[in-house]
């Protein structure tokens, strides 16, 4: 990424909204380079909706701004650089079924990048390798396990070089002997200096991996602070009930 | 015996072999040229329908919907016999082949439609997300995921347009039926009529087979 002063992401009372029923509240925001932000919240406060506008998979209100890496996130030719600069990973993979795994890697930096197929094979052969799967390279979506497709969305996205990675739920449909080796690819990413956003329902992992941890609800940013902040010493009202409700499960 | 001499008259068919085999021809030719054009032009409004600004898609809705009405055999007497009035003047062969191609491609959009949107979302969003081109989106994602879920209708279509090349005979052209018709009037015996019946179904019986069969094979949840 380019040596950039200021937050990497900047995010200005971001409003959004589906009719009259608004489900985003003057969201504000920034994310440095390298920072890994884990963004928790009961059901329908506004989670994935505050992600997914980051690569402009959801239109948000003309007067909210978002910029990533200093170029504007809005409709247009500039779209396309901000969603090379941005991966994301699904809760439900949204791998490509009709492509080898290898093939759903190699795809994007040959198509948006311009990568031979040569520099995109061997690359994507790495990153198989560096989320354990280098084995099932040539085999199809369809015949992986839950975990194995997530870490190949993890590949597919990394494999785009983006600056920052935003994660939505990315266990939450896993069974759960597969949560471990899919947390695992990602805190070992955590530690190589990508900027990561995760929305997870994984406290465990929120308060090992994250250097800031975000509480929303009902669509507003309630509370952010530092691991141990929020969850030995959370402000907020709602931040503790909340946290009471899913710790004691 | 006076049945088979007069709808199974060997002579009088091997006679009009000949012509009901030009006549054949004739109707491949109108049949694959509509069933290529209607395919290409079906895929086109699809697609357009998809990405095209909103004055454009409610044109291509109106499009769509206006070729499903009208029968087929109206479409083709008002392009040969009414257009002239125009000024514009197409031959049996253009205008038979007009007429099944702007239908076959309203129904070809139709069927790539349904199958654009049997996609899951999730599989454009992925594939914005990694920021490929509307284009490569389709080329590489949607289309070769759509293809297995439409190829069923669009054979079934093709089968449409293939007997639809029968109504070619009422604006002259010398397809298949016309020349049976001419050669019955011309041997005074039906024959060649059972002779032409035979050649349409000998022609599309394994496209119907063929279909059934894939229906059968996507229908198993093998996609
Ligand atoms: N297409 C839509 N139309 C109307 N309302 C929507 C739509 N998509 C989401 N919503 C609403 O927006 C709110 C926020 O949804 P969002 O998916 O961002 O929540 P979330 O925090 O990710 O929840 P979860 O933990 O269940 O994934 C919810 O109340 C949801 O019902
Ligand atoms: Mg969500």
């Amino acid at each position: 990424m380019a040596k950039t002063t200021g937050p990497l992401i900047s995010i200005r009372r971001l409003n959004k909204a589906y009719g009259t029923f608004t489900v985003l509240h003057d969201i504000d925001l920034d994310v440095a380079e390298g920072e890994v932000v884990c963004i928790i919240g009961p059901s329908g406060s506004g989670k994935s909706t505050l992600i997914r506008c980051i690569n402009h998979l959801e239109a948000f209100s003309p007067d909210s701004t978002i910029t990533v890496d200093g170029t504007r996130v809005a409709p247009g030719p500039a779209l396309a650089k901000v969603r090379a600069e941005v991966g994301m990973v699904f809760q439900s993979f949204n791998l490509f079924p009709h492509m080898t795994v290898l093939r759903n890697v190699m795809l994007a930096p040959m198509r948006v990048r311009k990568a031979s197929p040569e520099d995109a094979e061997r690359k994507a052969r790495e990153l198989l390798a560096r989320v354990g799967i280098s084995e099932q390279a040539e085999k199809f979506p369809g015949q992986l396990s839950g975990g194995q497709q997530q870490r190949v969305a993890i590949a597919r996205a990394l494999a785009m070089e983006p600056g920052v990675l935003l994660f939505d739920e990315p266990t939450s449909s896993l069974d759960p002997e597969m949560v471990g080796e899919v947390l695992d690819v990602m805190r070992k990413l955590a530690g190589t200096g990508v900027t990561m956003i995760i929305v997870t329902h994984e406290m465990g992992f929120a308060r090992q991996v994250a250097d800031r941890v975000i509480f929303m609800d009902a669509g507003r940013l309630v509370e952010a602070g530092t691991p141990a902040e929020i969850f030995d010493n959370p402000r907020e009202e709602r931040t503790r009930s909340f946290l009471r409700a899913v710790l004691n499960h | 015996m006076n049945l088979l001499n007069t709808f199974f008259n060997i002579p009088v068919f091997l006679n009009s072999l000949p012509q009901l085999l030009w006549g054949l021809v004739v109707t491949l030719q109108i049949g694959i040229t509509s069933i290529l054009v209607g395919l290409a032009g079906g895929l086109f409004l699809a697609v357009a329908r998809l990405y095209a600004p909103a004055f454009f898609q409610v044109l291509i809705r109106i499009y769509i919907d206006i070729f499903r009405s009208i029968p087929l055999l109206v479409l083709l007497i008002v392009v040969y016999y009414a257009l002239p009035f125009v000024g514009i003047r197409l031959s049996p062969f253009l205008s038979a082949v007009t007429a099944l191609s702007l239908v076959s491609a309203a129904y070809t959009a139709e069927i790539f439609r349904a199958g654009i949107e049997a996609i899951p979302h999730g599989q454009f969003e992925a594939s914005s997300a990694l920021g490929l081109s509307g284009r490569s989106t389709m080329m590489d994602i949607i289309l070769p995921q759509a293809i297995r879920i439409v190829i069923p209708p669009l054979t079934n279509n093709c089968i449409n347009v293939m007997k639809d090349t029968a109504l070619a005979s009422v604006v002259a052209m010398p397809d298949l039926l016309k020349q049976a018709t001419q050669a019955q009037a011309l041997n005074a015996n039906p024959t060649p009529l059972i002779g032409a019946a035979l050649i349409y179904i000998a022609l599309l019986w394994p496209m119907v087979a063929v279909v059934a069969r894939l229906e059968k094979h996507y229908s198993r949840g093998k996609r």
